[in-house]
């Protein structure tokens, strides 16, 4: 039997069940407001997205997998476009862009020009150090970790500060392989 | 299959192409070599401790996919023996069979690997395995209450594989 082709992102999104993107964007807004109110300081709430999103990713890295089929991505190009046009696409509705690599290959920026996240938000003045959508960030870096990529992802232009544009930048710390336990 | 979001699971399940309980083990480990999930519905002889038997089968699918992407002769790049690959590379085995039993395997890249040992004259199972990972995915990944590198004690995860199951060729 022959193996099954990978999926365009879709397709896939077409068959998964889908929430209202406003009811999404609201209960993130909401997610976000209360940390700032029981955290206080924006660098804190900031790190407590990171891994919120780095517990969303290590579970999230299965379901992409089981339902998008891509095999083995050959190297971090490759996972940095599926990222881009599968999983993003799957999971968020929107398609990014992959560019800026540098000349190693292990360092690229990932473009969103639209952030479902994002709607209706303006950052008030005291909660300018904020990185609103830095749960993404840590999604991907969990999800990476579980495939054997050690990653760090930053922000270098948010539109809430802004910019034109989402972009983030990740950068392959340290492909690490299976190690017999 | 219907569930509680009513979405269908896909791929949808393959047609069952004989009745009867002929599946006798179940494996589900992660990278880490934990066992999540044990289930055994025929097994007559039993040698070792869960234990035991659990690292045994774990160091034996890890040699076995080292041992096969070595030895494979249309790869050009080969590490040496021993050097350790990132999973879902290179060329990967998907069972192996005896006389008295079959044994069929599947690795996602992420590191979950699926084991299902059957009666010798089984089919190609890639297809059931991908379903029971497609399971797991909705009843263990998505379950908040479930720890992620635990072992997995979901009542309905099991009744759903144990249902399943049965119904394999």
């Amino acid at each position: 039997m022959a193996p099954v082709a990978p999926k365009s992102g879709d397709a896939i999104f077409a068959s998964v069940d889908r929430v209202n993107a406003e009811l999404f964007t609201l209960t993130y807004g909401a997610i976000v407001r209360q940390l700032l109110t029981d955290l206080e300081e924006v660098d804190e709430v900031n790190k407590q997205l990171d891994q919120m999103g780095y517990n969303i990713g290590i579970r999230l890295v299965d379901e992409f997998l089981a339902k998008s089929n891509v095999s083995r991505c050959v190297d971090f190009r490759e996972t940095a476009e599926v990222i881009a046009k599968v999983g993003f696409k799957m999971f968020l509705g929107v398609t990014a862009s992959v560019t800026n690599w540098d000349s190693e290959g292990t360092t690229c920026s990932i473009i969103l020009e639209d952030n479902p996240l994002v709607d209706f938000v303006e950052l008030p003045d005291n909660c300018q150090g904020l990185y609103y959508c830095n749960i993404l960030s840590g999604i991907i870096r969990g999800a990476l970790e579980m495939v054997s990529m050690k990653t760090e992802v930053t922000w270098l232009r948010d539109m809430l500060r802004g910019d034109d544009v989402f972009e983030m930048q990740v950068k392959l710390l340290k492909a690490v392989p299976e190690e017999y336990p | 299959m219907q569930f509680f979001g009513g979405t269908e699971i896909s791929p949808s399940p393959p047609a069952p192409t004989a009745s009867g309980n002929n599946a006798h083990m179940l494996y589900i480990f992660n990278r880490n070599g934990v066992a999540l999930l044990y289930r055994e519905w025929n097994r007559p002889l039993k040698t070792l401790s869960p234990q035991q038997d659990h690292k045994l089968m774990f160091g034996l699918l890890f040699s076995l996919k080292s041992l096969t992407a070595k030895m494979d002769p249309t790869s050009a790049d080969k590490g040496n023996l021993g050097v350790p690959q990132l999973p879902g590379q290179g060329c990967s085995f998907h069972s192996f069979r005896t006389n008295t039993y079959k044994l069929s395997f599947m690795e996602s890249p992420s590191g979950i690997k699926l084991i299902l040992v059957t009666h010798p004259k089984t089919g190609d199972l890639r297809d059931s395995l991908k379903y029971i990972y497609n399971l797991y995915v909705e009843y263990v990944v998505k379950n908040p209450l479930y720890s992620p590198g635990t072992p997995i004690s979901c009542e309905l995860f099991n009744k759903t594989v144990d249902q399943y199951v049965r119904g394999l060729g």
